[in-house]
């Protein structure tokens, strides 16, 4: 089942894909480094995490299944 | 009473009732821009009967406008938007107050204008008037609707909703503005019409809500619409403890024009050469130049000639893929060629010179030809 990783707005510029999986993954801040090394572009990014549709403010644990999001500002109008 | 004949497919919907109706038009709402969101959000909120709306924009309608900004047409051309909108909604609805702010906010006036109405519904294209937005609503404890579009996506969420204790606003989310080049615009990136369309609507939907009290009071609740899949991902928004404490202090210290982080300040004195589509075709015959496109890689159309292509996005970490020359930089309007210059000249320490007006200009030269 995994991880599974959501993208959004101009985070898309960098990541191509709009959603990928991880098969296992500790926590949202470990996500967040292998997600670094991956796109290292991301390091200059603003955005927010969402774990399973909610925001999150701090490092929280993840299972199998969950769902992140990471949600730049959107600006256009 | 309001006119009982003309609300009347709303008022016998169950829960709405006259009740209703009375707190519509006893509402006040400023809607700030009249874009492709302010332009649907207007025309709802007037159709459902708002009391009184203010209407805020400081341009002209233009040709580019009418894919997206239906209310205009091409007669409108050229004409201020706000008296466009105002003359063609007094015609849409008699019963209601318009009241027409010509320019633009700023920290000067947000705070005499904002207090005079209810709630604001955001329908700006930039991050400048959100944050001052945001910022002024949480200082007078003001609800607003947020409504924005990236590319193919939109989102709308209603922040400091006052009905509730410790409401979300907008800096829970991004603390700080973003930097002025950080983000690129509808106008560099394009925009389907009715994705906007879509938002502002749904801003209106929301304000209705907010007026009227149908319906569930979330403590904000983002949703993102995609309109290519068609869908919606709703993300629930909790308060952020670590974000700062909005006060007048906090307000006056801030400078929403660009708020910049030490770099963009640096940057701002870092002087480059802007050439126009002319000298750039001159430059192209040169042997040895180098050209280099920041748009994204998604970004159409792609170039008649020969160039190196590193996009805006990526820009920071692939400085070394870059020779040590002087570099043409050029993007979609020449918005973002200007930042990408200074950026690397100042990192780079090569001449850099950023091409004016962008591909829009270079393709209309080379039509002409």
């Amino acid at each position: 089942m995994g991880i599974k990783v959501l993208f959004f707005g101009s985070v898309t510029d960098i990541t191509i894909v709009s959603e990928l999986s991880r098969e296992d993954c500790a926590d949202t801040d470990t996500l967040e480094k292998e997600l670094l090394k991956q796109f290292p572009a991301l390091a200059n990014k603003k955005y927010f995490l969402a774990l399973n549709q909610q925001v999150i403010h701090e490092n929280c644990p993840l299972k199998q299944g969950d769902i992140v999001a990471l949600m730049p500002p959107f600006s256009g109008g | 009473m309001p006119d009982f004949k003309r609300y009347i497919r709303q008022l016998i919907l169950p829960g709405f009732g006259a009740d209703a109706q009375r707190k519509l038009a006893e509402a006040k709402v400023l809607i700030v821009g009249m874009g492709g969101l302010g332009c649907p959000a207007l025309q709802y909120l007037a159709g459902a009967g708002i009391g009184s709306i203010g209407i805020m924009d400081a341009d002209e309608v233009s040709l580019s406008n009418l894919h997206r900004q239906v209310l205009f047409d091409e007669f409108d051309i050229g004409q201020l938007k706000v008296s466009v909108a105002a003359r063609k909604i007094t015609k849409l609805n008699s019963g209601i107050q318009l009241i027409e702010f010509p320019f633009q906010l700023n920290k000067e006036n947000a705070f005499a204008i904002i207090e005079q109405f209810d709630c604001v519904v955001d329908a700006t294209d930039n991050f400048s008037a959100k944050y001052l937005i945001n910022d002024t609503c949480v200082l007078l404890k003001k609800a607003w609707v947020y409504g924005a579009v990236s590319g193919y996506e939109g989102q709308v969420a209603v922040m400091n909703n006052i009905h509730i204790p410790d409401p979300v606003h907008y800096r829970h989310l991004f603390p700080q503005q973003p930097l002025r080049n950080e983000f690129a615009s509808c106008e560099e990136t394009g925009v389907i019409g009715v994705l906007p369309g879509i938002i502002g609507t749904m801003q209106a939907a929301e304000v209705i809500k907010w007026i009227t009290g149908l319906g569930k009071l979330q403590n904000g609740l983002l949703l993102n619409y995609h309109f290519l899949s068609g869908s919606w991902y709703e993300i629930a928004l909790t308060p952020n403890p670590e974000t700062p404490v909005i006060d007048e202090s906090f307000f006056n210290k801030m400078n929403y024009n660009m708020e910049c982080a030490n770099e963009e300040e640096e940057m701002e004195d870092i002087d480059i050469t802007e050439i126009d589509v002319r000298q750039l075709l001159k430059i192209q015959e040169e042997p040895g130049h180098f050209i280099l496109d920041v748009r994204e890689l998604h970004e159409y159309p792609s170039l008649d000639f020969v160039h190196a292509r590193i996009p805006m996005s990526v820009l920071k970490e692939s400085l070394d893929q870059l020779p040590q020359q002087p570099v043409y930089i050029i993007c979609h309007q020449g918005i973002r060629s200007v930042y990408a210059a200074q950026y690397i000249k100042l990192h780079k320490g090569v001449e850099t010179f950023s091409v004016k007006g962008g591909l829009t200009a270079y393709f209309n030269a080379v039509d002409h030809e």
